[in-house]
Parts: structure tokens; C-alpha cells; sequence
């Protein structure tokens, strides 16, 4: 496999992308008041935020020197970790404050934020769900499509509005422009795979 | 970049607003007979009664202080004043977790209803810098509170009660 200047460029910017947000959340002051616990809650929910980055660039085969099937067999390890890091978050953050996390939970918080963030949590244990009930469920490959990526939207977009809505360790310009290219590589995933596709085809046959 | 295209605060405001809205058509709605005339008791936040500690002692100071806790408490219907009321403060802060006792004290309220204690400064923690403050005493309705800073910069925070006869 030969390194084309393209390829080598794409990775950096994408490790950029995942590395450099976490880098500037690592010398927040607000750091110094708290626990190692909360911290690695924190870490654990801006790494998911990151890797999330990867999943539709994953997916849809857009990273070079990927092929397909690599790619996808890389998105299933990474997800993986994504519903890992979810539990460690939510884990983690309960440890912490456990009302806090109850009131989250139960959509009974006074912030938004939490809302988001479990919808979102939520979202990514059903498409995960489905991911490794793939074969069993026997659903019809561009309906399992269709769900799987209309419930990474739903991960995606209240992904976001959380981490938007949070006032926290990560730094206001490094988390726009992750949650800006989150979108973006969702976007250009979705309209490139055409996943809905299905349903028109399901609604002319009716 | 001092002005981020979609401002966490701007939302933040923007709900609040709505909510506030929705909070105060319903209760007018549903309370109005009763009380058309009188100051209206506040209400406890949601959230407001995480990590309370009921008994928290009177202190002169929580920690080493350097943040200011403020506000008023009045009495339902009348607005009165009230005096020695007691109010229980907490939050997260440089010093010590809202659930650690350490962050939190209690203080009396003056002959003007008001009341005031120095704290640690807030620190954001749980998506925002905010703080809990208690009324927790058999003679009024209890009221926990969960104001929101404007901004974790800030060095003060206020809420006002106004309670309700038990």
C-alpha cells in the first residue's frame, strides 16, 4: 500500500480532529476541582464525542487506503468502544453525583443538556443493538441500513446539542469544530448512502 | 472566538424563557382563586435537592470563602420579611464536591429578610456553574432552589424565597 500526500494528509487532519479536543479539555482549570473519577467521566464523553467523528467517515469508506471492508469491521470496533465509553461516562458521572444522574435518567433534570445526552445514549445502545443482532433479527439489509443509520442520527444530533449545552472542560472552539465536522461527516455520509432510499421504494409498492 | 455562532447561553436563555413562560401560565392558572391578591410562594427547582444535608450547621463562613451567596425571604400573601429564617447554601466549588459536608453551611436571615454567606467560588460542574440553596424548617412549605450562574466567572449568586405557611 503505497502512502499517496493525499492520504497522509487526511489521516493527520483526522487525528487532529480527534486528538486536539481532547488535548485542550486536558489543560482546563477546572481540572484541579475535581476527582480523577469525574475527570475520566468527562474524558470518556469527549472521547466518544470524538470518535464519533469516525463512524460515518468509517462507514461510508472515505478514509484512505480503507477499503470497504475494512473499514466497516474498523466501525464495528469503534463502536464498540463508543457504547464502552457511554457506560463509563454515565458510570462515572453517577459515582459522582448520584441524584444528578437519577434526575438525567428519569428526564427529571433542570438542564436540557442531560436530556440530550441520554436520548443520544439511548439511540447508541439500540444501534449498537442492532449492529450485533444483525444476522439473527434477519431484516432486509437496506431496512437494517435505513434504522441503523436514522438511529446514528439521532446519536449524532443529541450528541452535539449535550455537548454544546455543556459548560465544561472542553474548550468552546475545539468542541464547535468537532461537533461542526461530526455533522458534517454525518451529512455527506447519509446523503451519499441514501439509506432512506427504502422507504420510497417500500411506499411504490404499496 | 468571543462570539461562538450558536451560543450555549442564548439556548440556555432561550428555554428558560419558554419554560418560565409554561411554569408561570400553569400555576396562575391553577392557583389564582386562592391567592389573586398575595405574593405568590416560589417553588422548589428541579434539582434543587441533590446532595442536600439536612441539619447542615450555622457557619460564619463556608471554607475560605471568596464567593458570595445573597437574597431575600419573604412570607406568602403579605411579603413580609422574614427574620431568622434559616438557609442552607451548597455547590460545587474550588474547595470541596456538593456532596461533600465540608461545602456546606447554613446562615439566619436579618430583621430585613435577607440573607448573605461566603463561600468558595462555584465552579461549573453537571453541565453548568450553579448553586442549591435550602429552606427546610417545620414552619413554612420546604423550598430548594437551583439558581444558575450567568457565567462560572462570576463571584456572587442570589435567590429569593417567598414561603408559604406549613
Amino acid at each position: 500500500m503505497s502512502w499517496s500526500v493525499r492520504a497522509v494528509l487526511g489521516w493527520s487532519a483526522l487525528a487532529f480532529a480527534v486528538v486536539g479536543p481532547i488535548a485542550i479539555a486536558a489543560t482546563s482549570e477546572y481540572l484541579a476541582y475535581r476527582s480523577w473519577i469525574y475527570i475520566a467521566a468527562g474524558f470518556a464523553g469527549i472521547a466518544a464525542m470524538a470518535l464519533l467523528l469516525l463512524q460515518p467517515l468509517l462507514a461510508a469508506g472515505y478514509l484512505p487506503g480503507l477499503s470497504m471492508r475494512d473499514g466497516r469491521k474498523i466501525h464495528r470496533w469503534v463502536g464498540t468502544t463508543l457504547v464502552a465509553a457511554i457506560i463509563a461516562h454515565v458510570a462515572g458521572l453517577w459515582l459522582t453525583s448520584p441524584p444528578d444522574v437519577i434526575d438525567a435518567l428519569l428526564f427529571d433534570s433542570p438542564t436540557p443538556f442531560s436530556a440530550w445526552g441520554v436520548v443520544a445514549m439511548w439511540a447508541l445502545f439500540a444501534a449498537a443493538s442492532l449492529a450485533l443482532l444483525r444476522r439473527k433479527l434477519r431484516i432486509s439489509p437496506p431496512i437494517w441500513r435505513f434504522a441503523h443509520t436514522a438511529l446514528a442520527t439521532v446519536v449524532v444530533v443529541g450528541s452535539v446539542v449535550h455537548a454544546v449545552l455543556i459548560e465544561g472542560p472542553m474548550g468552546t472552539v475545539s468542541k464547535f469544530v468537532l461537533c461542526i465536522l461530526v455533522l458534517a461527516a454525518l451529512g455527506k455520509a447519509l446523503t451519499d448512502l441514501r439509506s432512506w432510499a427504502v422507504l420510497r421504494r417500500m411506499g411504490s409498492r404499496l | 472566538m468571543a462570539h461562538p455562532l450558536l451560543n450555549r447561553r442564548t439556548l440556555l436563555v432561550a428555554s428558560a424563557t419558554f419554560g418560565g413562560a409554561l411554569v408561570t401560565s400553569g400555576a396562575s392558572g391553577l392557583f389564582t382563586p386562592a391567592r389573586a391578591q398575595g405574593l405568590a410562594p416560589t417553588q422548589s427547582m428541579r434539582g434543587g435537592s441533590n446532595n442536600y444535608r439536612p441539619g447542615a450547621p450555622i457557619v460564619e463562613r463556608i471554607g475560605n470563602g471568596g464567593f458570595w451567596m445573597s437574597g431575600r425571604v419573604r412570607r406568602a400573601g403579605d411579603g413580609a420579611p422574614l427574620e431568622g429564617i434559616r438557609i442552607q447554601i451548597w455547590a460545587h466549588t474550588t474547595e470541596a464536591y456538593e456532596r461533600d459536608p465540608e461545602s456546606h453551611g447554613a446562615t439566619l436571615t436579618g430583621p430585613d429578610g435577607t440573607f448573605r454567606l461566603e463561600m468558595p467560588q462555584i465552579v461549573p460542574a453537571f453541565g453548568q456553574a450553579h448553586g442549591h440553596l435550602a429552606y427546610d424548617d417545620p414552619e413554612f412549605e420546604t423550598v430548594f432552589l437551583r439558581p444558575i450562574m450567568s457565567s462560572p466567572k462570576d463571584t456572587s449568586l442570589s435567590a429569593d424565597f417567598v414561603l408559604q405557611p406549613a
